[in-house]
């Protein structure tokens, strides 16, 4: 960071301590100007807090946050450069979709015909035009998510916030609001952080992602970084579940004490007879559960290395529960990470 | 014993339970078990009495007989619109208005509190410390404010003890709302109905602040509402449903009470002492029930005025 370009938002030392919780605990962390920025972790991660710390809905115990270089202790919600999309959306249930919209302007003092031409541009924005006099309660629930999207936007605010944004939503509308919110991202130029337990959707929506985990940040990377070189056996695990191999196998596959993340897609299933290429590490075992996902399927494998899942291609050959494979992978798709 | 092989056998076959199985496949038997009750209770304990009253109210007491003449006529509604008559009604309305709208500035902030503060042992104090006045008997705590307001009484000592008497001499002073004492004076009398009402004032409102989410609130400072705006814009609109739920209570109690006004004020009588004179001591029941209209007619106007502006839109 230089004095000439601040970050859209920075932690230093930020701690927030609920009675004897640690909900972020001693968090430094950098968002760059015109970043599409993930929060990642399981619930109780702390995440959120960290959303919540940025919005100015809770204050830091200790540490400070600037936003754009501004230091926001003792900065109210109301006067930061941020606004949220809420997890339950937050709509004035009491005001139609475009007060709802121009609300931000009317309370800055804006005129009404002014500030209901913007809403107006706000609502066309996210494909709502002709909607202005509903009341939320006649929307569904993309449409909800969609006006507590434009109300956020039409204040101008220099970081967009979303808490769980796409949560509520059934999968094929949580599809379409990923790629409709890449292209706000994209058309807008704003930097947006968004929070999620969804790593599919940290993944595939960001440029970076921010992986928390009790309070503390574990991993900070771009999405292939995340998945493809975890630091940690927990981000290992929790971004796309991946085998955790004990330092022990490590050492007898590749002679490192560490312990190893490997990805079950690199994993494969060797023919009976069929030999394994070069000196691919080959480990036999017994199927203890075959799960079917359309393109591939995940087979839960037991052997002395431990517990393995392989996602191979599905059709190939129809494996039963029970049967016994044998498993292969190359050496080096054995990625070896920090800690015991 | 695994839990696959457990057998766990069929549930009892009892009457009650056939009974169960009836109820269940005729909705329409189940609600009329469910509402025959309190359907007979409501409409003719109830609204039954209530019309049986307003009837008498078309008909007109002979003056010179002093018996009822039961022939239909608008005549004793007439007799409303007689000066003395009438300002009964406006005195009681304006009573009625004033104790109401004190009660929402009192209960307001004690149901803010509770709605969005108090938790735990907290809240459970705050239940305890509003239902509590309840418990107790009107006329006991009515007369107990006889004497905390008379002239000799705690309040005015307290008041000279703390040097406030000119204070309090200046409101007895007011024109109209004073009087010789508090204990006979309109100042009084409203305290009176405030403290009896504001339970009924208090949980209503209490109840709409705590179905207004937190995230609204957080929403509007968000989108850069200052917390006056939050106020203003939010919490208000939503919280108007159990403001007018606590006025209907706190202005129809005050607009029938006859026991507070016989106690406490001054001597002039409102509406619920009129209705109570005329069909006791005078036995002029048809004009008895014609001013027992009279807080219909004003609820009425009332519920359609919040109504028109918008009072109930957040329901």
């Amino acid at each position: 960071m230089t004095a000439t370009a601040p970050a859209a938002v920075s932690f230093r030392g930020v701690s927030r301590i609920f009675g004897d919780v640690r909900a972020v605990d001693r968090l430094d962390l950098d968002v760059a100007p015109g970043e599409f920025f993930a929060m990642l972790g399981p619930s109780g991660s702390g995440k959120t807090t960290c959303l919540r710390l940025i919005a100015g809905f809770e204050q830091p115990s200790a540490g400070e946050i600037t936003i754009f270089g501004e230091p926001m202790a003792g900065v109210p919600a109301y006067r930061r450069p941020v606004n949220t999309v809420f997890q339950d959306y937050a709509l004035f249930p009491h005001m139609n979709v475009l007060a709802n919209i121009c609300y931000g302007l009317a309370v800055r003092g804006m005129a009404r015909e002014e500030r209901e031409k913007l809403g107006r541009e706000a609502l066309a924005l996210v494909k709502l035009a002709g909607m202005e006099a509903r009341k939320p309660a006649q929307l569904s629930g993309g449409q909800r998510q969609r006006v507590a999207l434009a109300r956020a936007l039409v204040v101008r605010p220099k970081v967009l916030l979303l808490d769980e944004p796409l949560g509520a939503l059934d999968l094929k509308l949580r599809e379409e609001m990923q790629g409709e919110l890449k292209g706000l991202h994209r058309r807008l130029g704003l930097t947006f952080v968004f929070v999620t337990h969804d790593q599919g959707e940290a993944l595939s929506m960001a440029d970076r992602v921010a992986v928390f985990n009790q309070g503390r940040l574990v991993q900070v990377g771009a999405p292939d970084e995340i998945y493809e070189r975890p630091e940690t056996r927990f981000v290992a695990d929790f971004v796309g579940g991946s085998n955790v191999i004990e330092p022990e196998t490590v050492r007898s596959w590749v002679g490192s004490v560490r312990p190893a993340s490997l990805r079950p897609e690199k994993i494969a299933v060797l023919a009976d007879g069929a030999a394994a290429p070069g000196d691919a590490v080959v480990i036999t075992g017994t199927v203890s559960e075959v799960l079917y996902h359309g393109a591939t399927q995940r087979l839960d494998v037991a052997t002395d290395a431990g517990r393995l899942v392989a996602a191979i291609p599905a059709g190939v050959d129809r494996i039963a529960t029970g049967a016994a494979v044998r498993l292969t992978f190359a050496r080096d798709a054995l990625h070896l990470m920090d800690g015991p | 014993m695994t839990l696959a092989a457990a057998s766990i056998g069929e549930p009892r076959d009892s009457w009650l339970r056939r009974f169960s199985d009836v109820l269940t496949a005729r909705r329409g038997f189940f609600l009329l078990l469910l509402l025959v009750p309190p359907l007979l209770w409501l409409g003719v304990v109830y609204l039954g009495s209530l019309f049986a009253l307003l009837a008498e109210s078309f008909f007109s007491l002979d003056d010179f007989s002093g018996q009822v003449v039961r022939q239909p006529t608008l005549a004793t509604y007439g007799q409303l619109l007689q000066p003395a008559n009438f300002a009964v009604i406006l005195r009681t309305t304006a009573l009625a208005a004033t104790v109401t709208l004190l009660s929402v500035l009192v209960a307001f902030p004690i149901a803010y509190y509770a709605a969005r503060y108090a938790r735990g042992r907290a809240k459970a104090a705050f239940y305890l410390a509003v239902m509590m006045p309840l418990w107790s008997s009107y006329l006991v705590k009515v007369y107990a404010w006889k004497l905390l307001l008379a002239k000799e009484g705690v309040i005015g000592w307290a008041m000279n003890a703390i040097g406030a008497t000119p204070l309090l001499s200046t409101a007895l002073a007011t024109p109209v709302i004073g009087g010789p004492s508090l204990s006979t004076s309109y100042i009084g009398m409203v305290l009176v109905f405030m403290y009896l009402w504001i339970p009924y004032m208090i949980l209503p409102v209490q109840a709409a602040l705590e179905r207004v989410p937190a995230s609204l609130i957080e929403a509007s400072g968000d989108l850069g509402a200052n917390p006056g705006q939050t106020f203003r814009t939010v919490i208000l609109p939503l919280a108007l449903p159990g403001v007018v739920a606590g006025a209907i209570f706190t202005f129809s109690l005050t607009l029938g009470d006859y026991i507070v006004p016989e106690i406490v004020g001054p001597s002039s009588l409102i509406l619920g002492q009129v209705v109570y004179v005329q069909q006791g001591t005078a036995g002029n029941i048809p004009l008895a029930a014609a001013f027992s209209v009279v807080p219909i007619l004003v609820m009425g106007v009332l519920l359609t005025i919040a109504k028109r502006t918008g009072a109930f839109d957040a329901l």
